[in-house]
């Protein structure tokens, strides 16, 4: 949903560069203000929180409940379990595969400097291969998260705030 | 170099300058003062300028010019050196933009300080970030009193003086005015003449080669003086093994500082989700990405066609190979091409200098307004941030710590002139990754984590790194050391974090195991239910 939101403010400022004088700008800015007192609500639980820690209970100390619930609902457990794998997998496979390759550059010259085809050696396939599996790993990831986890977060997302919200006042 | 050049090139900075101080002035004319909109632009910007800004804060004149250079003359060793500065996005786009731009506010210490005991943390978080910010800040200073003076031919002090007074001034004007909002802006222009003098480059050098990259690579060899060594690692990090360790602990401290160093981290407070902080990324990873691939060919280009000890004997350091690859693309010195090719590298390296400048400046006035000055105002603030009063005053205060800082970057560029500042930037990604890294992920990732944790493992990374770079060649003991006349050399490496990394994380298990405060469940919950969902985030 606000992943549209994205798009279709950039394309409209991008197609159209005169729209970014005021008018644009105020309309933006006046939305962004709106939503931002919509959001204030939410913003507070912290410190509402926060407030009731020193003091006796009362409605605050639910707030911490509520992240707390949150926290421990099935729901959210899979949407953690999920970005966990494949940030664990991911970070482990490019670390070390970073790391060998820069031990390998500096420990085996020799074995980095063998020809594979014309000029082209082991070490400039290694290197473009660092390259190559960054891009391939933004890819996979952003292709994980947009699949796997992004809708579960959102309705996570709004329930939580629901819930907060209520609290907050 | 002949006038024509200087001529030109001085137009295209003083348009570039005019084009930056117009943003300026637009953006602070519709500013509402408040701390939404200094630090983060309104937090309105799309997935695509905020991948450019990224773009643009991140690559400095170093990658331009340095590494292209490094590959002139090193050949295989600079290529080496641009991996790290890419790989390390992943970092950034696995474990921080996306739970970062959901915790926080302004800084690398509101995602921290959320779970804990603010004040000490805030404190020790901020510190940290103002000294990764100022190390930064003073080489891109120096460097572009020694940049400005290279490529117009004038060596003398004085103009390198004046440059880096005249840039300090200029990035206070464009901050304090003009905020977030001016800074994104200055660096989205940047970025994009910095690609588009990239992408006309590699083209002109391809074409050159008949788009042979082989027969590049072969004639750059050849040309080299090296012949195939010059195509694989060890010509200038293969020396002795303390060499070799110290490339090991800079390739760590690169892959692990870029996600510590402020001034990325509050570029993802500019969007108004996770989803874009990460969309942001996706972007400046692939203009990164991209943008290095074009320095290998620029560096190998520079080596095959104007030669390598061409490019040493204009500067020992490499830093001018692009323009000299650049006037002779162009169709020799004495040409219109070459001149205006010239003038184009030129411009696009000085705007680079002040967008990178800019964008420290701001990171580093918000750590200390928003860390420093608000916790060590008042002992006991309660977070009253509805308070219409104290956010606007917090701005006042950035404002005049942007100045602040300002003057002290243009004190220290102006006292570190002569000197070989290179080091500082590989010395600011160390303290990034062994202050800011174990603490930022410590408290994204780890229930038990605790205030003692935090500020000992910020400490525990700070000073490790600063009182190692003292200790080591850079400063003493050596011919090219700041001071070598006197020899208190211990540590044996230029980089310090092979070391004072695990020391940070080390100084956070230790802090959090031996603390008497028990882990706050219910913030760690909120902590991860934030992070990873977005709930009430702003």
């Amino acid at each position: 949903m606000d992943k549209h939101e994205d798009r279709d403010a950039g394309r409209v400022r991008l197609s159209d560069p005169g729209e970014l004088d005021d008018p644009w700008q105020d309309a933006l800015a006046s939305g962004w203000d709106e939503s931002e007192d919509t959001g204030a609500p939410a913003s507070s639980v912290p410190h509402a929180r926060g407030a009731g820690q020193d003091g006796p209970g009362g409605p605050a100390v639910s707030a911490a409940d509520i992240y707390l619930e949150v926290q421990r609902s099935p729901a959210f457990q899979e949407v953690r379990r999920r970005y966990r794998r494949f940030v664990v997998t991911a970070c482990i496979a490019f670390f070390s595969w970073y790391v060998a390759y820069v031990v390998a550059a500096t420990t085996a010259p020799e074995l980095m400097a063998r020809p594979v085809a014309g000029s082209v050696n082991v070490a400039m396939v290694a290197g473009l291969g660092q390259f190559l599996s960054t891009f391939l790993l933004t890819w996979a990831y952003v292709r994980h998260a947009r699949l796997r986890r992004d809708r579960a977060a959102l309705e996570l997302r709004w329930d939580t705030q629901e819930l907060t919200r209520g609290v907050g006042r | 170099m002949s006038g024509d050049h200087q001529t030109l090139a001085l137009v295209l900075f003083s348009v570039f300058v005019a084009v930056t101080l117009a943003i300026t002035t637009w953006a602070s004319r519709k500013r509402h003062g408040t701390a939404e909109e200094f630090y983060a632009g309104g937090r309105l910007f799309t997935p695509m300028e905020n991948g450019f800004a990224i773009a643009g804060d991140y690559m400095s004149a170093a990658s331009f010019l340095g590494i292209a250079g490094l590959i002139a003359l090193y050949g295989y060793d600079g290529l080496l050196y641009s991996v790290g500065f890419l790989v390390a996005w992943l970092v950034v786009l696995f474990l921080v933009a996306e739970l970062v731009r959901n915790c926080g506010r302004f800084t690398l210490a509101d995602v921290v300080a959320s779970r804990m005991n603010e004040r000490p943390v805030r404190i020790a978080a901020g510190t940290s970030s103002v000294t990764v910010s100022v190390l930064y800040l003073v080489a891109q200073m120096v460097g572009a009193g020694s940049l400005v003076a290279l490529l117009l031919g004038g060596t003398s002090g004085a103009a390198q003086s004046w440059t880096v007074v005249g840039v300090g001034a200029l990035m206070v004007v464009y901050v304090s005015l003009g905020g977030m909002r001016a800074t994104t802006w200055i660096q989205i222009v940047k970025a994009v003449l910095l690609m588009g003098g990239a992408i006309a480059l590699t083209v002109l050098v391809l074409v050159r080669f008949h788009g042979d990259f082989d027969a590049l690579l072969s004639t750059a060899a050849e040309r080299s003086g090296h012949g195939e060594r010059f195509l694989g690692p060890g010509l200038k990090y293969g020396g002795s093994w303390t060499a070799r360790l110290d490339f090991i602990s800079l390739g760590l401290a690169l892959v692990l500082g870029t996600a510590g160093l402020p001034h990325i981290l509050s570029r993802f407070y500019t969007v108004p989700t996770a989803r874009a902080a990460r969309r942001s990324v996706v972007w400046s990873i692939g203009l990164i990405g991209g943008f290095y691939l074009m320095t290998v060919v620029l560096g190998f280009g520079a080596a095959a066609i104007v030669g390598s000890d061409e490019v040493r004997r204009s500067n020992p350091a490499g830093n001018t190979a692009v323009s000299l690859l650049s006037l002779d693309l162009g169709g020799g010195a004495d040409s219109t091409g070459g001149t205006i090719l010239f003038a184009i590298v030129a411009a696009v390296a000085f705007a680079t200098i002040l967008a990178v400048v800019a964008g420290i400046t701001l990171a580093s006035s918000a750590s200390v307004a928003h860390d420093l000055y608000a916790s060590l105002r008042s002992r006991s603030r309660r977070k009253t941030r509805e308070a219409p009063a104290k956010p606007r005053s917090e701005v006042a205060v950035a404002r005049v710590a942007a100045v602040g800082i300002g003057a002290v970057a243009i004190g220290l560029g102006l006292l570190a002139r002569d000197l070989n500042v290179a080091f500082l930037v590989g010395l600011a990604f160390a303290v990034a990754a062994s202050a800011n890294l174990p603490v930022l992920l410590y408290s994204l990732f780890w229930r038990g984590f605790t205030t003692r944790g935090a500020v000992w493992s910020v400490y525990g990374g700070l000073v490790p790194a600063l009182v190692l770079v003292v200790l080591s060649p850079v400063v003493s003991g050596s011919p090219e050391s700041i001071f070598p006349g006197v020899d208190f050399q211990v540590f044996p490496l230029q980089n310090p974090g092979l070391v004072s990394i695990p020391l940070g994380f080390l100084a956070g298990w230790i802090g959090t195991v031996t603390s008497e405060e028990s882990p706050d469940e219910a913030k760690h919950a909120e902590t991860e239910v934030r992070s990873l969902t977005g709930a009430g985030a702003v």
